[in-house]
């Protein structure tokens, strides 16, 4: 029986290859580029092993204690994670307990992550050459500092189950996932500095860790090196004691999960509540406004790009910190008109399929363009003007608010309408409804990058006017500059919205058939 | 429920059928999935497609409403050019397509709302239908839940609710049973029976032959992108019941003896 599952899991990775020549290059490339990096990490560990046992310690134990965090965090967040073997899978099928959680420690050990964490942990080995019984003991630690990291991720995987089957958990949790990722740079920086500053943190940090689960293996060989055999021997039984109670929990959870299939508990709701409905004019334009709007506020997919909005000036102020120099800060403005403009260019394709109904309804190119449009302006005209005006508020600098006015609204207008004309032509592969904003689906590759890049491009080239303007403005220091800059955004910007979205109108109503098939073939 | 053609939903030509079809045709790739099918639905008639699986129901469908552009041929509602006059079209259908989605992010309320008003009907016509449809076909509970918790079934549903909201004079219903629980099926047959016989036109896709039997007056067997026979009810079993009839044109049927050790006894 364990046989059997490792052999699935084998066959669903080989399938999974087979289904295109494209991701299978992808893979491989991938593949190539781990392995580099893998091979890069283990020379490092090997030349890392002359430098002194206390701080070989500090690293081996903090590293190792970020990958098994990585590997309990990850499923917990992640609805994109490799679930092949679901345990949710197997409750139809009398699979003795013992063979099904040998089966799917194992097979979650094949598969890439698992087989690059082994190789990582075994390459750990090299750093402790000039210490060989803390290497031979590194070995035994390194393998079951895997199995431990496999466990404690089922165990993870199994736990929230019922609520990864629950909607609600999978929307927040795939939105909560985007703000460490867009605040990377920042978070490391400041582990960096941390550890800049006080000598003794990464000391106290490894002490600390070596003591819990996530860090209690890859301290042994450091015990070992030191001559602690004591403490050496007392921290591998609580290592293995940890990963028994782990196996025991999930064999618990598992087996509870297997009698109680997911499902997905709701309240019933009466009518009465018809939210933006009521409040947009009983229009076709409006209707479309409404449900756009509707979807900015429930779908996770839009609520991202709500969610980065904020994230943008930290990120920025992060930036300006680093490199003393606060003007790009004013630009804030610009940048977030610029972002939340150009997310609705690809608003048929998050429709996907239920675009039928826009078709089969006859509304026409001009009330679809238009309505979404209306929603995105809802959303983004007083987020812009906040993050125009604040900014140069807080750094005392008014003066700049015609420029810097006209620039985000220019940019806004234009993009907006130049968004309605592109979406109305191009459709590219998108997470799908219901999909984490994070998941990359398959086929994406060029034709999304052709239109992004080519987009930017062409929206640059249409904002032009207000650019040179506000350079001018910069260079001189004139202030006519500045308020021409702020008319001709408006002016040109409003024009421009209008001009896009009868043009894109105009292209909606003659090919909506072939938009329709077009997001179909992604479905 | 007073579901009946309504005055704007009106035929344009009242003497022509409520849907011809001639010569339509769609290639995918190398397949033909539809080769050169000829269908007349007379106003009044309820009108059973039926095929295997695959067999192009859907896609004949789906060009014959506007959602997907035929390679050849022509479709005519109620005399009006589905390809050359869409939008005047598409007010005279009310459509419930198979395998798509929804917009289900919205409440089965808000989505048949929806509908109304993307169709320009104004805001109290399309509260009082709302609150009528959901009634009829027994949502009015989950109302206010959204769709993409809704149970297979009760997606269906609502996305008939929303076919049927302006009342159209043709309804082309792409395998409306499936996943229906049988109360609101029949629910739903009593509804569509009062539309045919207040002079309303239906088509329904299904596989399921005895419903088509019971339900339908008229009837075409499609396969492999072509009409096998087309008529009456009556004209396309003859003496057999209709089951017997498909199974005879379509062939296919499995007769020898096999899976022995399934055999309890």
């Amino acid at each position: 029986m364990v046989a059997h599952l490792l052999r699935l899991k084998l066959t669903l990775l080989r399938n999974s290859l087979k289904r295109s020549t494209w991701a299978l290059i992808g893979v491989i490339l991938g593949g190539l580029y781990g392995l580099g990096m893998l091979g890069l990490l283990i020379l490092a560990l090997f030349a890392f092993g002359t430098a002194e046992a206390e701080i070989i310690r500090n690293v081996v134990v903090i590293a190792g204690s970020a990958v098994v965090l990585g590997w309990i965090v990850v499923p917990m967040v992640s609805s994109g994670i490799d679930m092949t073997l679901d345990p949710a899978r197997f409750v139809t099928f009398a699979v003795p307990m013992p063979q099904l959680i040998a089966g799917l420690a194992l097979g979650a050990v094949i598969g890439i992550p698992g087989i690059i964490t082994l190789l990582a942990a075994l390459g750990q080995v090299g750093i402790w050459r000039l210490y060989p019984a803390a290497a031979v003991v590194a070995v035994v630690c390194a393998i079951l500092a895997t199995l431990l990291c496999v466990v404690a991720s089922r165990l993870a995987a199994t736990a929230v189950m019922s609520l990864t089957s629950s909607r609600t958990f999978k929307d927040v949790s795939s939105m909560v996932v985007l703000v460490p990722i867009i605040l990377l740079g920042p978070i490391i920086a400041g582990i960096a500095a941390g550890f800049e500053q006080s000598v003794g943190f990464a000391g106290e940090l490894a002490a600390i860790l070596g003591w819990t689960p996530l860090g209690v293996f890859w301290a042994v060989p450091a015990d070992v090196a030191d001559g602690a055999y004591l403490t050496a021997a007392l921290r591998f039984a609580f290592g293995v004691a940890t990963l028994a109670l782990l196996a025991w929990l999930w064999q618990l959870s598992l087996a509870r999960a297997l009698v109680t299939p997911a499902h997905n508990a709701v309240t019933r709701k009466a009518a009465g509540n018809l939210g933006f409905f009521s409040r947009f004019p009983a229009t076709p334009t409006g209707a479309v406004a409404a449900r756009a709007l509707t979807y900015w506020a429930r779908d996770p997919r839009y609520l991202g790009s709500i969610v980065i909005v904020p994230l943008v000036p930290l990120l920025m102020l992060f930036f300006a910190y680093q490199s003393g120099d606060f003007t790009m800060l004013n630009f804030v403005g610009p940048i977030i008109a610029f972002l939340l403009a150009w997310s609705i260019s690809a608003d048929i394709s998050y429709d996907n399929t239920a675009f039928w109904l826009h078709l089969s309804t006859g509304v026409s190119g001009w009330a679809d363009r238009a309505g979404r449009a209306l929603a995105v302006a809802v959303i983004a005209a007083p987020a812009v003007l906040v993050f125009t005006v604040g900014p140069l508020w807080i750094s005392g600098s008014l003066e700049q608010l015609p420029v810097m006015l006209g620039l985000s609204v220019g940019v806004l207008l234009t993009g907006i309408g130049f968004s309605s004309v592109v979406s109305a032509r191009y459709t590219y592969n998108v997470p799908l409804p219901g999909e984490s904003p994070l998941k990359t689906p398959p086929g994406t590759g060029f034709s999304m990058f052709a239109v992004q890049i080519i987009g930017w491009l062409v929206l640059t080239a249409l904002v032009l006017p207000e650019l040179g303007l506000a350079i001018a403005y910069f260079v001189t220091g004139n202030s006519v500059f500045g308020w021409l800059t702020l008319v001709v955004g408006g002016v040109l910007g409003a024009a421009l919205l209008m001009g896009g979205v009868k043009l894109g109108g105009q292209w909606y109503d003659r090919r909506a058939p072939e938009l329709l098939q077009a997001v179909a073939v992604n479905k | 429920m007073p579901l009946s053609p309504g005055p704007a939903g009106g035929p344009a030509f009242p003497e022509s059928p409520a849907l011809v079809i001639r010569g339509l045709a769609k290639r995918f790739g190398e397949k033909i999935a539809v080769n050169g099918v000829d269908l007349d639905v007379p106003t009044g008639s309820f009108y059973g497609l039926v095929g295997p699986n695959g067999a192009g129901k859907t896609t004949t469908l789906s060009m014959a409403t506007g959602l997907l552009r035929p390679d050849h041929g022509q479709v005519w509602v109620h005399g009006v050019d589905v390809w050359a006059r869409p939008l005047e079209a598409k007010k005279l259908m009310g459509i419930l397509p198979d395998g798509v989605r929804l917009f289900d992010r919205l409440t089965g309320e808000q989505l048949v709302t929806y509908a109304g008003l993307l169709r320009g009907m104004d805001r109290d016509t399309v509260a009082e239908r709302v609150a009528d449809l959901l009634r009829a076909l027994d949502l009015t509970d989950d109302a206010g839940t959204l769709v993409v918790d809704y149970s297979a079934g009760m997606t269906k549903k609502i996305a008939l609710a929303s076919a049927l909201i302006h009342a159209p004079s043709l309804l082309v219903l792409d395998e409306p049973f499936e996943s229906v629980d049988p109360v609101s099926a029949a629910n739903i047959r009593d509804i569509l029976n009062s539309y045919v016989s207040s002079g309303g036109s239906v088509i329904v896709s299904s596989h399921v032959m005895d419903l088509v039997q019971r339900m339908c007056d008229h009837a075409a067997v499609i396969a492999a992108g072509t009409v096998l026979a087309a008529g009456t009810v009556d004209e396309v079993r003859g003496d057999s019941s209709l089951e017997d009839r498909f199974v005879e044109l379509v062939g296919g049927r499995n007769t020898a003896e096999g899976l022995t050790w399934l055999r309890t006894s």
